[in-house]
C-alpha cells in the first residue's frame, strides 16, 4: 500500500472541497483580480480529476500568497520570491505530487526573477501562476518590475523611468515550454488555460492579469481582452517558437496601449519536463523518494560500503 | 630504527598534483601501520602559486599538524614557468623551497627539484649556510629530468615519493599497491619506473648521515583514511539523508560533491541550483514532502540561506544545513580557515528565531554529529546547523572502519502514517492539526506529507492557528511561540541525559587551570594538554560542541572546577567567549582568549606558550602570530 493513497484518488471531486470551513475568508479587497484566479483554480482542478490532498500548491508573499489559504490543498506559503525552489524540490522529491506555485509581479518577476528563470529554463514539470497587477499591493502600492514606464507611485513619484519586464518573452527564452496569458476579467479562458498548465509535463507559466481596484486603477488589466486563439487576426502557430516570439513581443508592446490578448501563446509538447530528464540521466530515481521513508523493507546503503575506496 | 614522528611536507604550485600525490602517500603510511593527520595549504588559485601538504605519521594517534615538520619534498611550482619559451615568472619556481625554511625542524632532511629550481635561485637563499646552522641535510635531485627520462614531466611527484621512501628506509610495498589501484596501462609502468629508480639512486648513490627514519606501528584493526567533508557527508547518509542542494563555494563544495557523487547509486537527489537561497529553499520544499534534506555552504552564501532558515523554523520543517567556514569578513580567505561565523550562524534571521548548532572537532565527531543533526531536525522539527572549517573539511585522519558501521537511521520522527492520521486531530473543515499546541509533547506537533491522505494543512511562515492558517490572535502567538521555544529546552534535557557527550575532555581531571575550546582548534589544544601535562603542568581541558541549546550544565561545571581558563579559538573578536560568558552569565574573570587569525590553524606550540605566558611567565610577549586578550577587569 502506498503511503500517499490521496495521490491518483479516483473519484467524484466537488468543487467545495477546494473551500476551507468557515475560516480564514479572503482578506483580498472588494473587486480584486485574485478572486478570479481562486475561481479558475476551483473551477480547473475537479475537471483535471485532482483530488485536494494530491495538489500542492506554493506561494511567495503578497496578496498572491494568500491563495493557499484559501485554496483548501496541501499548501506552503513561503516567502517572498521563493515559491518556486521550494516547489521545484517537492515536485523532485515526490514526483507525483501536483505542484502548483504562484506569486506576484513584485515576488515573482521582481525578488525571485533569478529562480524565475531558472526554473523555466530546467523546465521544471510545476505549474507557475504569476498574479500580474503591475503594481506592489500588500505593501500599498509601489512600482512593480511589470508597472508601465512613467508609473507614479510614493516610491517613484516622478514616474517609473524603467521600461516594464516582459514575461512571456522572458519565459520564453529562458527555456519555459508552456507560456500563456490569462486574465482574471476572461474566467472561461482562465479556465481552460489552468486545466492546460497542469496537465502540461514542462514548466507551465501563466501570466495571470489581476486588476488591482485599490492601488492601480488605471492599469490596462480592465480593457477588454482578444483572445488570441479565438481571433483571425492573430492566426499563428503557438508550437512554432519564432512565431510566439513575434506575438509576443508585439503583444508585449501594445499591452500599455489600450489592447490587451490574452491566451496560449507557446506550447512545447515534445520536450522531456526536467524530471524526466535527469531520469533519464539516472539522477532521479524510478519511485518516488518521499515514498522510500515509508516503506519497511526499503534498503538503505550504509556509508560503510564506500569505505573500500579509503582503505 | 625508526623516529618517533615524520612530519613530510610536499610543496610545489598548485595544479600539480601536490595534493593527490600526498594523499597517496598519506595513505601509505597509514597502510604501514601508523596514524596519519594531513594538513593542506593551498592559495585561491588554480594554477600555480605556492601550495603545500603536510603529513604528520606517528606510531601513536596524531590529532593535529604538529610543530614545524622535519622533511621537505620541494618540488618547485611548474606553473611560473613558460612551457613555450622556457620563460621565468617573478620568483615563484623558488617558492616551495624559499617559503618552507622557516618551520622545517632541526635535523630535518630537503629533498628539492634542481630540474625546476634553479642553482642561482638557490645560492640566493643561502641554503649552505642555514643547512649547517640547522644540521639539515639537502639532496638535490633533477627529478623533472628523472621524470621527463621514463615517462612525463608531470611525473616527478612519483619521483619525490620514491626519493623520500629511499631516505626514509621504506619499503616500497604500499607505494606501489597504491599507484597499482589509481592507475593502469602505461602511465602505472612508467610510473612505478620512475619510483623505483628514484629510490635506487637514492640508496646507491646517497650517504645517509641522517637520524629520520619512519617510524614503525601496527594497527589491530583495518583503518581508512577520510577527511572531515568525507565524515559529514558519510554521516548524513547514515542518518537517511537523499536530498541535498547546493550552489558551490569554498570549503563547502567538498561534501557537495561527495554527495551528488554518491546519491545516484543509492536513489538519492542533488541539484545544484542557481544561489543558496534556492538551495536552502529546495531543502525545505524536499523535507516539506517528505525526504530528509540538507543544504549547506560557506560564510558568504551561508549568508543568502537566513531566510529559508527562518522559513524552517516557523514552518517547523526539518533541515539540516552546514557551514563550513573560512576566513572573512566577505570574502575574505577563501582557502584560509577561520572560526569567525559563529555568532552568524547562531543569530542569524529575524525573530525570535531558534535552531540546533554543532561544532564537531574532529573526523569522528564530524560523522558522529552530523548523524545527530538529523536526528534531532527530525524529532523536534527544527533546522539543525554543523558547523565546520576549512580545516577540518580538508584534514584526513585514520579512522577504524569498524566505526563507520551503524546502520541507517531513515526515521522521519514524530511523522505520521494515514491510520496514524485517522486519529489524529483535525478541524471542522477536515483539516489536519499539524500545529497543534494541545497535545504537543517537548514542543513538538505531529506532521504529515503533501500527498497523505487525511493530513492537509497549509505551511506558512506566518504566525498560524493549528491547522496553519495566518493568524494574529493573541493568546494563539503566545501559545505557538512557546511550544516552538519549548523545543531547545526539551533537546538541551535530551542530549544532557544520553549516555555519551557531545563535548570532549582531556588532561588532569584534578587540574586548577583550563583549557577551553571548540571545533577543528579541539586537536592542537587536545596535543598542548598533553605536552603540558607531561611537562609536569596540570592542566584540563575541554572541547565544545553544542553551541545551541549550549551545554550549559557541562561549561559550568568545568569552569567552576578551575581558577582559570584560557579560550581558545581562531578569530579576532573572541567571538566563543563571548558565547560562554552570554550563555553562562559569569566567569567573565577567569576566562583569557588565546586567538590565531592569520589564516593558518593553531599548532600545539603556541596554546603551550599561551598558557606559559598567561599562567607561568606573565612579563613575555606571544608570538606575533597569536593575540591574548585579556580576562575582564585585567
Amino acid at each position: 500500500m502506498s503511503a500517499f493513497n490521496a495521490i491518483g484518488e479516483e473519484r467524484e471531486i466537488d468543487r467545495d472541497e477546494y473551500t476551507p470551513g468557515v475560516e480564514p475568508q479572503p482578506t483580498w479587497c472588494p473587486g480584486c483580480g485574485d478572486f478570479g484566479v481562486l475561481k479558475a483554480l476551483k473551477q480547473a482542478l475537479p475537471e483535471v480529476g485532482k483530488t485536494p490532498e494530491e495538489v500542492l500548491t506554493v506561494t511567495g508573499i503578497g496578496c498572491s500568497g494568500k491563495l493557499n489559504s484559501y485554496l483548501d490543498t496541501y499548501g506552503f506559503h513561503t516567502i517572498h520570491g521563493r515559491s518556486l525552489p521550494v516547489a521545484r524540490a517537492a515536485k523532485l522529491a515526490n514526483p507525483e505530487l501536483e505542484v502548483i506555485a504562484a506569486g506576484g509581479d513584485g515576488d515573482g518577476y521582481g525578488i525571485g526573477g533569478n529562480h524565475f528563470i531558472h526554473s523555466a529554463r530546467e523546465n521544471h514539470d510545476i505549474t507557475y501562476i504569476v498574479f500580474n497587477n503591475e503594481i506592489f499591493g500588500l505593501t500599498k502600492g509601489q512600482t512593480s518590475p511589470t508597472s508601465p514606464k512613467g508609473h507614479k507611485s510614493k516610491t517613484q513619484p516622478s514616474g517609473s523611468a524603467k521600461t516594464p519586464l516582459r514575461p512571456l518573452s522572458m519565459s520564453l527564452n529562458a527555456g519555459a515550454s508552456y507560456v500563456a496569458r490569462t486574465a482574471a476579467v476572461n474566467p472561461n479562458q482562465a479556465k481552460e488555460i489552468i486545466k492546460e498548465a497542469i496537465e502540461h509535463d514542462g514548466f507551465a507559466h501563466i501570466d495571470f492579469l489581476t486588476q488591482c481596484p485599490t492601488w492601480n486603477k488605471d492599469a490596462r488589466q480592465y480593457v477588454p481582452y482578444v483572445d488570441v486563439q479565438e481571433s483571425d487576426d492573430y492566426d499563428f502557430d503557438v508550437s512554432d517558437r519564432e512565431e510566439a516570439a513575434r506575438m509576443m513581443r508585439e503583444t508585449e508592446d501594445v499591452l500599455n496601449e489600450g489592447t490587451v490578448l490574452t491566451g496560449r501563446y507557446y506550447v512545447e509538447d515534445d520536450r522531456p519536463s526536467y524530471q524526466q530528464e535527469k531520469h533519464a540521466v539516472g539522477e532521479l530515481p524510478d519511485e518516488p523518494l518521499a515514498e522510500r521513508y515509508f516503506d519497511d523493507d526499503a534498503e538503505w546503503e550504509r556509508s560503510y560500503d564506500l569505505l573500500e575506496r579509503h582503505t | 630504527m625508526s623516529s618517533d614522528e615524520l612530519i613530510w611536507r610536499i610543496a610545489g604550485g598548485s595544479g600539480d598534483g601536490i595534493d593527490s600525490t600526498s594523499q597517496n602517500f598519506a595513505k601509505a603510511l597509514m597502510r604501514s601501520g601508523l596514524d596519519v593527520f594531513t594538513h593542506r595549504h593551498y592559495p585561491s588559485r588554480i594554477r600555480g602559486g605556492h601550495t603545500y601538504v603536510e603529513i604528520r605519521a606517528a606510531d601513536h594517534e596524531v590529532q593535529s599538524r604538529g610543530d614545524g615538520y622535519n622533511f621537505l619534498l620541494a618540488l618547485g611550482d611548474s606553473f611560473a614557468r613558460n612551457p613555450q619559451e622556457d620563460a621565468f615568472y617573478g620568483n615563484e619556481e623558488i617558492k616551495p623551497l624559499s617559503e618552507n625554511l622557516d618551520e622545517l625542524r632541526e635535523g630535518g632532511i630537503i629533498i628539492y627539484d634542481e630540474g625546476l629550481i634553479s642553482e642561482e635561485d638557490v645560492e640566493a637563499l643561502d641554503l649552505e649556510a642555514r643547512a649547517e646552522e640547522n644540521d639539515w641535510h639537502v639532496f638535490p635531485m633533477d627529478l623533472r629530468g628523472l621524470a621527463r627520462e621514463h615517462g612525463r614531466e608531470v611525473m616527478r611527484n612519483t619521483a619525490g615519493v620514491g626519493a623520500t621512501a629511499a631516505l626514509l628506509e621504506m619499503d616500497l610495498e604500499h607505494i606501489e599497491d597504491l599507484m597499482s589501484d589509481a592507475m593502469g596501462g602505461d602511465i602505472l609502468e612508467a610510473n612505478l619506473e620512475i619510483l623505483h629508480e628514484a629510490y635506487d639512486t637514492v640508496t646507491e648513490e646517497y650517504d645517509f648521515e641522517h637520524d629520520l627514519r619512519a617510524p614503525e606501528g601496527s594497527h589491530e584493526t583495518e583503518q581508512a583514511l577520510l577527511s572531515g567533508s568525507n565524515a559529514i557527508a558519510y554521516g548524513a547518509i547514515d542518518a537517511g539523508c537523499r536530498f541535498i542542494a547546493g550552489y558551490p563555494m569554498t570549503p563547502w563544495t567538498d561534501v557537495f560533491t561527495i554527495l551528488s557523487q554518491n546519491f545516484p547509486d543509492m536513489g538519492g537527489v542533488s541539484e545544484q541550483v542557481e544561489d543558496e537561497i534556492a538551495a536552502a529553499a529546495l531543502a525545505v520544499g524536499a523535507s516539506h514532502a517528505g525526504v530528509k534534506a540538507m543544504s549547506g555552504s560557506s560564510g558568504g552564501g551561508f549568508a543568502l540561506m537566513s531566510e529559508p532558515l527562518g522559513l524552517a523554523e516557523m514552518t517547523e520543517t526539518p533541515l539540516v544545513l552546514i557551514e563550513a567556514m573560512r576566513a572573512g569578513p566577505s570574502t575574505g580567505m577563501p582557502t584560509k580557515p577561520e572560526q569567525s561565523d559563529l555568532e552568524h550562524i547562531l543569530y542569524t534571521s529575524q525573530g525570535d528565531s531558534q535552531r540546533v548548532v554543532f561544532a564537531p572537532g574532529n573526523i569522528e565527531e564530524a560523522y558522529e554529529q552530523t548523524r545527530l543533526a538529523f536526528e534531532i531536525a527530525w524529532d523536534y522539527q527544527i533546522p539543525s546547523i554543523i558547523i565546520y572549517d576549512q580545516k577540518l573539511s580538508g584534514e584526513n585522519t585514520n579512522v577504524d572502519v569498524e566505526f563507520f558501521d551503524r546502520e541507517p537511521q531513515p526515521d522521519l520522527g514524530a511523522t505520521l502514517t494515514e491510520e496514524e492520521l485517522r486519529e489524529a486531530a483535525h478541524d471542522n473543515s477536515g483539516k489536519f492539526k499539524r500545529f497543534n499546541y494541545e497535545d504537543a509533547e517537548n514542543g513538538v506537533s505531529q506532521r504529515s506529507i503533501p500527498g497523505q491522505k487525511g493530513g492537509r494543512f497549509l505551511a506558512t511562515g506566518n504566525e498560524h492557528s493549528p491547522v496553519g492558517h495566518i493568524n494574529e490572535d493573541p493568546d494563539n502567538r503566545v501559545a505557538q511561540m512557546d511550544r516552538r521555544l519549548e523545543k531547545l529546552e526539551s533537546i538541551r534535557e535530551d542530549l544532557d541525559s544520553r549516555e555519551s557527550s557531545t563535548q570532549t575532555y582531556f588532561g588532569d581531571e584534578t587540574a586548577d587551570y583550563g583549557v577551553i575550546t571548540w571545533g577543528s582548534s579541539q586537536g592542537a589544544v587536545e596535543e598542548a594538554v598533553k605536552r603540558l601535562n607531561d611537562d609536569g603542568h596540570s592542566v584540563k581541558g575541554i572541547s565544545v560542541s553544542d553551541m545551541m541549546p549550549f551545554a550549559e550544565a557541562e561549561v559550568t561545571e568545568f569552569l567552576e572546577s578551575v581558577d582559570e581558563a584560557m579560550v581558545v579559538e581562531m578569530n579576532a573578536t573572541a567571538q566563543f567567549r563571548g558565547l560562554l560568558q552570554k550563555e553562562l552569565g559569569r566567569f567573565g574573570e577567569k576566562l583569557t582568549s588565546l586567538l590565531k587569525y592569520n589564516g593558518n590553524p593553531f599548532e600545539p606550540a603556541e596554546i603551550v606558550e599561551g598558557y606559559e605566558v598567561n599562567f607561568v611567565e606573565e612579563d613575555r610577549e606571544p608570538t606575533a602570530q597569536v593575540r591574548i586578550e585579556p580576562a575582564a577587569g585585567d
